[in-house]
């Protein structure tokens, strides 16, 4: 089944989006934010990215950046988590490089019907 | 699929509490004029986090509160934003207020509404809104929902040649279509490059779609939402006929699913349960502490299986076996011990954390300039115990605040710095964990504790007693020499309060001071409540514990150093002390080896700065012994403070010393008066 | 054990909800009885370490099973000659509720007697005969196979207890 890799520094939302990707068949590798994420990618090779935007240390849009200068990254759906206020985050992600986004708060249904798009 | 959230409410809970605590940590170290860049992202994230968990498990007032408060941060860390001092207060009463609204919410009790609603108006205010009442901003969004009156769309599906960079494939948006409409496809090759220039990760296709669907322009935009800015789209309406009956029906349901929504968005509202709060004790443990846990037992379990084996294969010849095996055995039991003890305790830090705010807000309250100083932070004590110890510290250090600190013009006049310190300090001695609460504030007033212990009768006219005596008195009950009780430390009861629950963990408090210069409070706790250290003595047939940290030293008593005083009261002469003798068989009403002092020994204990001699029959071993409770099943018995199980079985008390020497003075002044009665007859 | 009474104390479980099930046991050539639901075991006596400082019926404590429990000795509670204790001595652990806390408390008797069943129209209170047991532990008085059944109220056994420990301190 596809991997997924999930990056939050928030506990409870990696439970959440664990939990409910993991239910679903998916495997998933959580990150806590992107330097922890980008250490985890270079080693492996997930269908999909599903990052939260505001973390320590490196934030989701860099995140994506760096990720995008992979080989192996180059189109690999990468979803930022945003808030619906947030209208420039959109466009700062898209030109860093992100597939789109899901928008916080969101359900696990939410979540799973929008990574049912970007992964077969 | 339906997943139960509240499995994760608990882990939300506490990372929210932890970073309501980072943001007001750094709210107190902020400098608002120049905040740092750092720090104001710090704060910002943990508004964030807290605002898109409490969204995701459906607190909908916190996620409300938390946005606007959010709002003000984000405009900060632009720049868009200057903070004023009174705006980081009301940044701090707002963490209160998220504070309160997050134990409402875990514990299911109610919200103090106007509070939360007057403090958002407060931030509304900060970011140059007028306050308002909550929006019902869903409602926009139901009216346009009933735009659909064709039979489909036509749509012109123009991607840039990039958009595969963004890792997004039109084929996906086309399967989404066909989720509630039905497609037909044209596909235009006209960009095609010849062979030799085609890059494969460029796209060069596009796509006229025929939908035949019921859905609105808005739904099939929504398809295309991510790759807006990557494409050329145009959505053109197919006209259709359709009869009036289907449009009415249409509009019905509309309307329907609309009042659907709004009832359910009332009933989330009104939906607040009011329980008892559950407190769940728990602990965060790192893994591997468990992990090595698991191991121990594991040789434990190896352990004991050889030594079954032997039991089954009985030899004598391999006795050595056994005591190895025995070793072992030990040795794996004190290992397991130590390991889990270990996980309970925690860093202190948890509990110095709550001081900064404090000190804050009431050096604010009390017109003082104060500094805190806090060091030995990750000294670890057992979880329990620092629970127990919060409030004793913070009465003690609100007592340092109120009493001890002097105001900034009586320092000065003093020819001390204006601004006061409070220097909260704790490390490890000798087993136990000790905390020191010291404040370059006045001191302790003898004089005036001395005559208000005379006037409320604890102490005798004429009496003699030496500083450290008179310091103590504090901690007697009833006691307050403040003129004005402040609601701050509050009355009276405070200090024998705050020794009493010390003493109740095991522990001890004294008080050091120089007039004029400060004081130091002295905090003494065992690192764990469950198991003491102890040396067993014995008293005619019965066996008891003596808590080995409270032996001096036990000694062969020599006749000619025991002295009689006043009829029955025995002392010790030892060096440059006489300690007072306590009969233990005569405390007890047991029956002992012998009477004569000669014939038995002398185990000198201490406790709150007085000494006293134990006299017992015999010293036995020294082990470590569980502490289990006479007040489960039974009641608080003077002079005892719990029980243990010995190797063999049977029970033996665990001594009180403290609670001995009450109930030796009890005896001697009964002694002495019946004394005087008999002299005076 | 009388099997006949046996099979009828199964049978007045299933019965009536006016019916309560007494352990008795003999005490001084009188058979006592407790609430069966109260009763957690029953041990053989073994022996118990003295606290120090408090009434001559509290035989002391004793070990059940890592818990500390104390242990009553009913003669001496209900002030009656003393006896020395035999193999026959036994220990009844009960639970006990004394100002809303739940206490495990053993119990010295001579022997354990049997469990019958005494519905409430059986139970009469006891009249104020000045016996050794004071009427404030006693429940009421039941007959049942021609014996009468003095049945305590082992809250109120341990209620009264702290009381009169309190003022009844020996020096």
């Amino acid at each position: 089944m596809a991997t997924i890799l999930a990056v939050d520094d928030s506990a409870s939302m990696r439970q959440m989006v664990s939990f409910t990707l993991k239910g679903a068949g998916y495997d998933v590798i959580e990150a806590v934010d992107g330097v922890d994420a980008l250490n985890k990618a270079k080693g492996s090779s997930p269908d999909a990215v599903l990052t939260d935007v505001n973390m320590p240390n490196m934030d989701g849009i860099t995140l994506i950046t760096e990720l995008r200068k992979l080989p192996n990254y180059k189109h690999t759906p990468m979803l930022m988590l945003t808030t619906e206020s947030s209208g420039d985050m959109k466009g700062k992600g898209k030109s860093a490089g992100a597939t789109g986004w899901l928008v916080k708060p969101f359900n696990p249904d939410k979540l799973l019907a929008t990574i049912k798009k970007v992964v077969a | 699929m339906s997943i139960d959230m509240t499995q994760f409410h608990g882990v939300f809970f506490e990372e929210s509490f932890e970073g309501l605590e980072i943001m007001e940590t750094e709210l107190l170290e902020l400098d608002f004029n120049d905040p740092g860049e750092e720090e104001i992202n710090k704060i910002f994230r943990a508004a964030h986090s807290i605002k898109g968990g409490s969204g995701s498990f459906g607190f909908n007032e916190i996620t409300d509160f938390t946005h606007v408060l959010e709002t003000l941060l984000d405009e900060v860390r632009a720049g868009k934003h200057q903070l004023t001092k009174e705006e980081v207060n009301l940044l701090l009463t707002s963490v209160d207020c998220l504070r309160d609204m997050l134990s409402a919410a875990r514990d299911k009790t109610e919200m103090d509404e106007e509070h939360i609603q007057s403090v958002q108006n407060e931030l509304e205010k900060a970011l140059g809104n007028k306050p308002f009442a909550k929006e019902e901003n869903i409602d926009s969004n139901d009216s346009e929902d009933e735009k659909s009156s064709g039979s489909g769309w036509q749509i012109k599906f123009i991607p840039h040649h990039s958009i595969f960079q963004t890792g997004n494939d039109p084929l996906r948006m086309f399967r989404e279509l066909e989720e509630f409409a039905e497609i037909t496809t044209e596909i235009n090759i006209d960009k095609l490059p010849p062979f030799n220039e085609y890059d494969l990760e460029e796209c060069y296709l596009s796509w006229d779609l025929t939908l035949t669907t019921d859905v609105d322009e808005d739904h099939v935009r929504e398809v295309f939402e991510w790759v807006e800015d990557e494409c050329d789209l145009t959505i053109a309406q197919i006209e259709s006929e359709q009869t009036n009956e289907t449009k009415e029906s249409e509009l019905i349901k509309e309307t329907e699913a609309a009042t659907e929504r709004r009832e359910s968005r009332d009933r989330r509202k009104t939906d607040r349960r009011s329980g008892a709060s559950t407190e769940s004790s728990s602990i965060r443990v790192n893994t591997d502490k468990i992990d090595a846990l698991i191991n121990m037992v594991g040789e434990l379990v190896i352990t004991q299986s050889m030594l079954g084996q032997f039991g089954e294969e009985f030899d004598i010849n391999n006795i050595d076996k056994l005591n190895e095996g025995l070793k072992q055995l030990e040795r794996n039991t004190r290992e397991l011990q130590e390991n889990v003890m270990q996980i309970r305790m925690l860093p202190i830090s948890f509990s110095f954390n709550r001081f900064p705010r404090l000190v804050h807000d009431l050096s604010s309250k009390l017109n003082k300039k104060i500094e805190l100083k806090l060091s030995g932070e990750s000294t670890e004590l057992d979880k329990t115990v620092m629970e127990k110890i919060g409030d004793p510290l913070v009465h003690l250090v609100r007592n340092s605040l109120d009493h001890g600190i002097e105001m900034p013009a009586d320092r000065i006049a003093a020819g001390k710095p204006e601004t006061g310190t409070i220097h909260l300090n704790a490390y490890h001695e000798g087993g136990n964990i000790v905390i020191d609460i010291e404040d370059d504030g006045a001191g302790l007033n003898k004089e005036r504790i001395l005559s208000k212990a005379i006037e409320r009768g604890i102490v005798k006219e004429g009496e003699t007693l030496s500083d450290q005596q008179i310091n103590a008195l504090i901690f007697h009950a009833g006691f307050s020499t403040a003129e004005v009780v402040s609601n701050v430390s509050g009355r009276g009861v405070g200090m024998d309060v705050v020794k009493r629950n010390i003493h109740d963990l095991g522990g001890a408090v004294e008080v050091k001071s120089e007039e004029g210069k400060g004081s130091v409070f002295t905090i003494r706790l065992p690192l764990t409540l469950a198991i003491l250290d102890g040396q067993l003595i014995r008293v005619g047939s019965q066996t008891y514990i003596v808590p080995l940290i409270s032996i001096i030293e036990s000694l062969q008593m020599k006749s000619e150093s025991t002295k009689s005083i006043a009829g029955d009261a025995e002392v010790y002469s030892l060096r440059e002390d006489y300690i007072p003798i306590l009969r233990l068989h005569s405390v007890f009403n047991i029956n002992c080896d012998s009477t004569k002092l000669d014939d038995g020994l002398l185990v000198v204990v201490e406790a709150e700065g007085q000494k006293v001699g134990l006299f017992v029959d015999d010293l036995l071993a020294q082990q470590q012994v569980v502490i289990k409770s006479l007040e489960t099943n039974y009641k608080k018995v003077e002079g005892v403070s719990g029980a243990t199980i010995l190797g063999d079985g049977t029970v033996a008390m665990i001594l009180d010393v403290t609670s001995l020497i009450s109930l030796y003075r009890e005896e001697a002044e009964f002694n002495k008066s019946s004394f005087i009665n008999t002299e005076a007859a | 054990m009388n099997p006949e009474v046996r099979e009828e104390s199964v049978i007045g479980l299933e019965a009536g909800e006016d019916t309560n099930q007494f352990l008795t046991f003999m005490l001084a050539g009188e058979e006592y009885g407790v609430d069966i639901l109260r009763v957690q075991e029953i041990k053989g006596w073994e022996s118990s370490t003295e606290i120090p400082n408090t009434p001559g019926y509290i035989q002391g404590v004793m070990n059940l099973r890592g818990t500390i429990v104390p242990i009553v000795d009913l003669r001496s509670r209900f002030e009656l000659e003393q006896v020395e204790y035999s193999n026959t001595t036994v220990v009844i652990v009960l639970k006990t509720i004394s100002s809303g806390d739940e206490k495990t408390i053993g119990f010295v008797v001579d022997a354990v007697s049997d469990v019958y069943n005494v519905t409430d129209e059986q139970l009469k209170p006891s009249p104020d005969f000045g016996s050794a047991v004071s009427t404030e532990f006693v429940r009421g008085l039941a007959t049942v196979d021609e014996k009468m059944l003095i049945l305590l109220d082992i809250d109120h056994l341990m209620d009264a207890d702290i009381d009169i420990n309190q003022s009844e301190m020996t020096h």
